[in-house]
């Protein structure tokens, strides 16, 4: 089927604002969005900026906003966004995020957010046993937010973001939840320094819509909202003893 | 602009960030990377680790070492396979304790499943050996070792592409970089520097790699004369999705699935009557091969894009969800199949590189066949050789080496770098890569590469695939040089300095047509069968001509071929069947 591409380019040293620019492009309906750029980038024109690299939704570099919903471009088939021959297909950078070239953003605010909630395992204790046991229902507490691929879609998801642009964003909690809820993480104290502030957890409204975007399933908001009770019960045990 | 550490690492993926926790402690230390560090490949392995902890029935690191061995039809270097699997146990420990999710059993350890190739007792039978996570073990290896790179503070530069090698004799001094987000050339003066860049797939039609997996550091080693090891051996890994060549992994039919031809029939019991559908890849691949030409495919029209069916249907939906997830969601998303309801249509697709560069039990790259070390040089993980795989690796070997000598080759590093000089930082050393880069963004027009990456993908998928003869590589050796030659007047489009991803996939493209005409050659060389290597004009493996590891170095348009004996030190070569 033949598609038309509306992509929005911008180049922040030689243009003044953004613009958009069509592409038609024969491609197949069962084809990923990816492939469809692909095909501009290599036989129509070189300049179109954009990031990709595994493919196939799990290393998380073409997440841009398609038709206005952000997602992977090759997680999306092209049958999912467009329908008949002429359909446009509009094609953006992802949100809240400064874009660098085209569909291109800086992803360094999104990466300084995660690692400031400490995104690895603290314990300090001598390990026992060869491993540190764990049963599989403790593992599967904190199961979907090992899948997170730190793509930013759901960065560029959320509204709160918007207005609120110091807030930590959906998947930076996700990813404190992560290792909050694991049984071999002894960090709490560390990680409800930087969660539980007004930049923190509690700017989250609930408006699902890192969960909508999310490409890999992972409950987002849900784990906000266990995060958010972690901290009250944590300031609820404090209060009682003193 | 020039820099100077210690130490450099050039990619992020699972041996590179090993190699950087251990470097950065003994060295100052950075890390460069053309993706961002967690996009790395690594992050698509999917089925497991192997390693002999016995937590689910009984095991040895010996049986893991012989299994290996015999995997890679006995072109693995045994001492170094003996090192991988002993050292595997704590490595995978490591990475528990540092925080990786593993599947775990009732009693709450490390769960394990069944993989290709991996045997109790010298054969016998299948073993539960691979350790996982899900069908993301490779994500989960990735995210443990990024998180911990966090921890201790390593320097990263993300998206800067390394484009040449700073060469003196036999020590390396150096890389030049140039940094995607402004275009500019750096120089990273270094006494060490370790290329850990992955595969290169991308050389092929049909592959599980991705767009990423281009050779950038064996092209780089072998323009500055430095002698690839083996290029002739790659695997096609059985279970690809139709037509996309995503992989689906082989932990499917470690937990039972089932490969089927258009007649139903279980045809694996014909080719390997003890593993089944757990024979070594290569064996697998060859078998699905066969079936489709003799009319045994789904479409039974014999073509080469003919497929066969891979039936999970029998596992159910609870074990699909809990031990295959993101493979259920794969099947679903690019073929509209839910495999708990239908078999999935799969067929080979080009997987790994068992050759690279070569290199010792430390990382060391060796220049020769003579074992010269090149002193600062380090290479670990798929793009180098060392040689664990052989012929044909193993499943879940893979993250085993990146974890294993990503490991040693930074230990070794910190220890290298504290008796070495610092080399002068030279402003000359970047003229060649300015030159070049000059060339390509002067401006005037020329082909564009896609149509000559499109051309190579063809050649190499049809003509160096699964099946080989000489007819055919030759010719594709012919082919392949004349697409250099129409390579060397491609100039870049887009004339902007800030992210010029042009430029990016025309230093790809350059890097993939060497790492071709290297691997086409050495295939066309070498005149036996052995491994994922099948000509149809020397269908036996020869031992008497040809157990020796090839060495091939490119002198600019033509490829010498070197030999060095393979280290068969513990076991007898004998012929391998399952």
């Amino acid at each position: 089927m033949k598609i038309i591409l509306n992509i929005q380019r911008y180049n922040p040293a030689t243009d003044k604002e953004p613009y958009f620019q069509e592409y038609h492009v024969e491609v197949n309906p069962n084809e990923r969005l990816l492939d469809a750029l692909m095909d501009v980038k290599r036989f129509q024109d070189g300049s179109l900026g954009f990031r990709k690299s595994c493919a196939h939704g799990v290393c998380g570099s073409d997440a841009m906003r398609i038709n206005g919903k952000d997602g992977l471009a090759c997680k999306t088939l092209v049958k999912e966004v467009a329908e008949n021959d002429g359909d446009i297909i509009t094609v953006e950078p992802l949100k809240n995020l400064p874009v660098q070239r085209d569909l291109i953003v800086n992803q360094g605010e999104f990466f300084e957010k995660y690692r400031s909630i400490k995104p690895y395992l603290i314990n300090d204790e001598q390990v026992v046993e060869k491993e540190r046991l764990q049963s599989q229902d403790e593992r599967m507490v904190f199961d979907d937010t090992t899948n997170c691929i730190l793509c930013a879609s759901c960065y560029s998801a959320c509204p709160v973001l918007e207005e609120q642009p110091m807030f930590l964003g959906p998947a930076a909690i996700a990813q404190a939840f992560r290792f909050l809820a694991d049984s071999r993480d002894k960090g709490e104290d560390e990680r409800l320094v930087v969660l539980d502030t007004p930049d923190g957890v509690w700017p989250c409204q609930n408006h699902f819509k890192c969960t909508q975007a999310c490409p890999r399933s992972i409950l987002i908001t849900k784990r906000i909202n266990q995060t958010k009770r972690m901290i009250e019960d944590d300031s609820k045990k404090d209060g009682t003893l003193s | 602009m020039i820099h100077q550490f210690d130490t450099v690492i050039v990619g992020s993926g699972g041996a590179g960030l090993y190699a950087a926790l251990e470097a950065s402690q003994r060295s100052k230390t950075a890390v460069l990377s053309k993706l961002y560090p967690i996009r790395s490949h690594t992050g698509a392995a999917q089925g497991g680790i192997s390693a002999a902890l016995g937590n689910v029935e009984e095991d040895k690191a010996e049986w893991h070492a012989y299994d290996t061995v015999k995997g890679g039809d006995y072109l693995v270097d045994q001492e170094a396979a003996r090192i991988l699997t002993e050292e595997a146990i704590q490595a995978v420990y490591d990475l528990e304790n540092r925080g990786l999710p593993f599947n775990r059993t009732p009693e709450g350890r490390i769960d394990q499943r069944r993989f290709g190739g991996h045997t109790r007792e010298f054969g016998k039978g299948p073993v539960k050996r691979a350790c996982y996570a899900a069908d993301r073990t490779g994500h989960m290896i990735l995210q443990t070792l990024y998180q911990q790179c966090i921890k201790n503070n390593v320097s990263f530069f993300d998206e800067f592409q390394v484009i040449d090698l700073i060469m003196d004799g036999t020590t390396c001094k150096g890389v030049i970089v140039v940094e995607l987000s402004t275009g500019e050339i750096h120089i990273f003066s270094a006494k060490a520097v370790l290329f850990a860049t992955g595969g290169f797939g991308r050389m092929f039609r049909i592959t599980s790699n991705a767009y990423a997996n281009t050779g950038d550091g064996p092209a780089v080693c072998a323009r500055r004369g430095i002698p690839l090891e083996d290029m002739e051996f790659f695997q096609f890994h059985p279970t690809g999705i139709l037509g996309l060549g995503i992989l689906i992994s082989e932990a499917v039919r470690g937990e039972g699935g089932i490969l089927k031809n258009r007649d139903g029939e279980r045809f694996m019991e014909r080719y390997s009557p003890t593993l089944l559908d757990l024979a070594p890849r290569d064996i697998v691949s060859r078998s699905i091969q066969t079936e489709v030409r003799a009319g045994k495919g789904i479409r039974g029209d014999g073509k080469i894009d003919d497929y066969v069916h891979l039936d999970a249907t029998h596992l159910g939906k609870d074990i699909l969800m809990s031990k295959l997830p993101d493979i259920t969601d794969f099947c679903k998303t690019y073929l509209g199949v839910d495999p708990a309801e239908d078999p999935i249509p799969v067929l080979p697709t080009a997987h790994y590189a068992m050759g690279g560069i070569p290199t010792n039990v430390h990382g060391q790259v060796i220049g020769d066949g003579q074992g010269t070390v090149i002193n600062g040089l380090y290479a670990a993980g798929e793009c180098a050789c060392v040689s664990v795989h052989g012929a044909n690796r193993l499943g879940t070997n893979s993250l085993l080496d990146l974890v294993v000598f990503g490991r040693r080759a930074g230990q070794h590093i910190g220890e290298y770098v504290k008796h070495a000089d610092m080399p002068e930082p030279d402003a000359e050393a970047a003229a060649e890569a300015r030159a070049w880069i000059k060339q390509l963004m002067d401006g005037t027009s020329g082909p564009h590469g896609g149509h000559i990456s499109d051309e190579m993908q063809t050649t190499m998928m049809e003509k160096v695939g699964i099946y080989r003869t000489e007819k055919e590589m030759q010719a594709a050796v012919d082919e392949i040089q004349a697409l250099r030659t129409r390579y060397h007047s491609v100039r870049v489009q887009d004339s902007s300095k800030q992210f010029n991803t042009d430029l990016l996939e025309i230093i790809e493209l350059g890097n993939l047509l060497d790492l071709s005409l290297i691997t086409a050659a050495s295939a066309l060389n070498r005149q036996e069968s052995r491994g994922a290597h099948s000509r149809e004009d020397y269908p036996e493996r020869d031992d008497d001509n040809w157990l020796k590891h090839t060495l091939a170095s490119l002198d600019g348009d033509t490829v010498t071929i070197d030999y060095k004996p393979v280290d068969t030190s513990i076991w007898e070569p004998k012929p391998r069947s399952y």
